[in-house]
């Protein structure tokens, strides 16, 4: 109870250095050699799947080599979070995680934001003969 | 860094940097593993906002990475097995980065330098497989001026292996001063921040050949 109480409250750096002691080997700590080798050997296998795919020309369909590629590399990036950068939502009280969370909203939006605007922008764009590009001043 | 402290005694209770909390840990004990709260949150945060810098150079090559302005495209210009190898040395650099890591937990200075040096050689390997790719392509004369898609790609994979340039450079830095001091507290908090900075890079990657080297290959 009191121990409880204790990790909760932030009041000096004596209180942070006491919660930092009760649990730092439980989770904000690195990774063991078996973590390390899981990690590895995920990304391995990751790894070599996309790059079989579009060396040995499995797929007929180029979409769902794509689909496959994007997929396995959002899969890998997780794995690289987990294993190599000890990412979970404990460590800093959460705040890493916040903080990744935010990163990721901003590059979703900058990402989709450009690629709907600019897709927009050439598609109604008047279209050109190369007559016309020609005689562009 | 460490020894900067704050210049007159009456404002010592005001400023309560991280650095008097970090003194005060490895002064207590020795089992302190460099992982400080404030030093790990801060390195995070500007991890992120290097993600922001490679989020924007991708969305410029998702936006402008097709327009070959009737030059060469990633088809005619890329060798995926070079990839692939480059891949895997970014790999492997990133187990033998962890390998260290586990090494300065248990305190065996020797075992961090073996494998931070493995670390160093695998991510010069990137480095010169990188120089080479690029040296090829100029000399196929697909610069970055010769269309948009080139401008895209050498940005975006230029400024990864900047990155790669210059933490391999603190990587010998840190060598150093291993070597100097061996693994006191103020060492194993750098080599917490290279770490997140070198799986950062090898994150940043997966990205770099899923999205520039396979999809532009397969068209």
């Amino acid at each position: 109870m009191s121990s409880e109480a204790h990790s909760n409250v932030h009041e000096g750096p004596y209180d942070q250095k006491h919660q930092r002691h009760d649990d730092g080997h439980g989770h904000a700590g690195h990774g063991t050699m078996k973590s390390y080798v899981i990690g590895f050997v995920l990304s391995v296998i990751l790894t070599v799947i996309p790059f079989w795919l579009v060396l040995g020309d499995v797929l007929t369909s180029k979409q769902a080599t794509v689909f496959a590629i994007m997929i396995l590399g959002v899969v890998q990036i997780v794995v690289h979070m987990i294993y190599f950068l000890h990412m979970n939502t404990k460590s800093e009280g959460g705040w890493t995680m916040m903080a990744l969370i935010f990163t990721v909203v901003i590059i979703a939006i900058s990402l989709i934001g450009s690629l709907w605007v600019m897709y927009h922008l050439n598609t109604n764009m008047m279209p050109m003969s190369p007559e016309m590009m020609r005689n562009v001043p | 860094m460490s020894n900067s402290t704050a210049p007159s005694a009456n404002t010592s209770e005001a400023v309560r940097f991280y650095i008097e909390e970090d003194e005060h840990a490895h002064a207590s004990d020795g089992h302190d593993d460099g992982h400080d709260g404030g030093t790990a949150l801060g390195f995070w945060i500007y991890l992120m906002s290097d993600c922001l810098i490679f989020a924007i150079l991708f969305a410029t090559y998702a936006v402008i990475g097709r327009n070959y302005a009737a030059g060469p495209s990633p088809a005619d210009l890329f060798d995926l097995r070079l990839i692939l190898v480059s891949t895997f040395m970014l790999l492997f650099s990133s187990i033998t980065y962890g390998f260290s890591m586990l090494a300065m937990e248990k305190n065996n200075l020797k075992g961090t330098m073996v494998w931070l040096a493995a670390t160093f050689l695998f991510g010069a390997a990137f480095l010169c497989l990188e120089f080479y790719e690029f040296y090829h392509l100029f000399h196929e004369g697909a610069t970055p001026q010769r269309s948009g898609f080139l401008s895209a790609f050498f940005a975006l994979v230029g400024t990864h292996g900047l990155h790669v340039a210059f933490g391999l450079i603190w990587m010998a830095v840190l060598m150093a001063q291993l070597k100097m001091r061996g693994l006191i507290g103020a060492n194993k908090r750098r080599l917490m921040c290279l770490s997140m900075f070198w799986h950062f890079l090898d994150v940043i990657w997966i990205g770099v050949f899923s999205v520039v080297y396979l999809m532009g290959v397969i068209g």
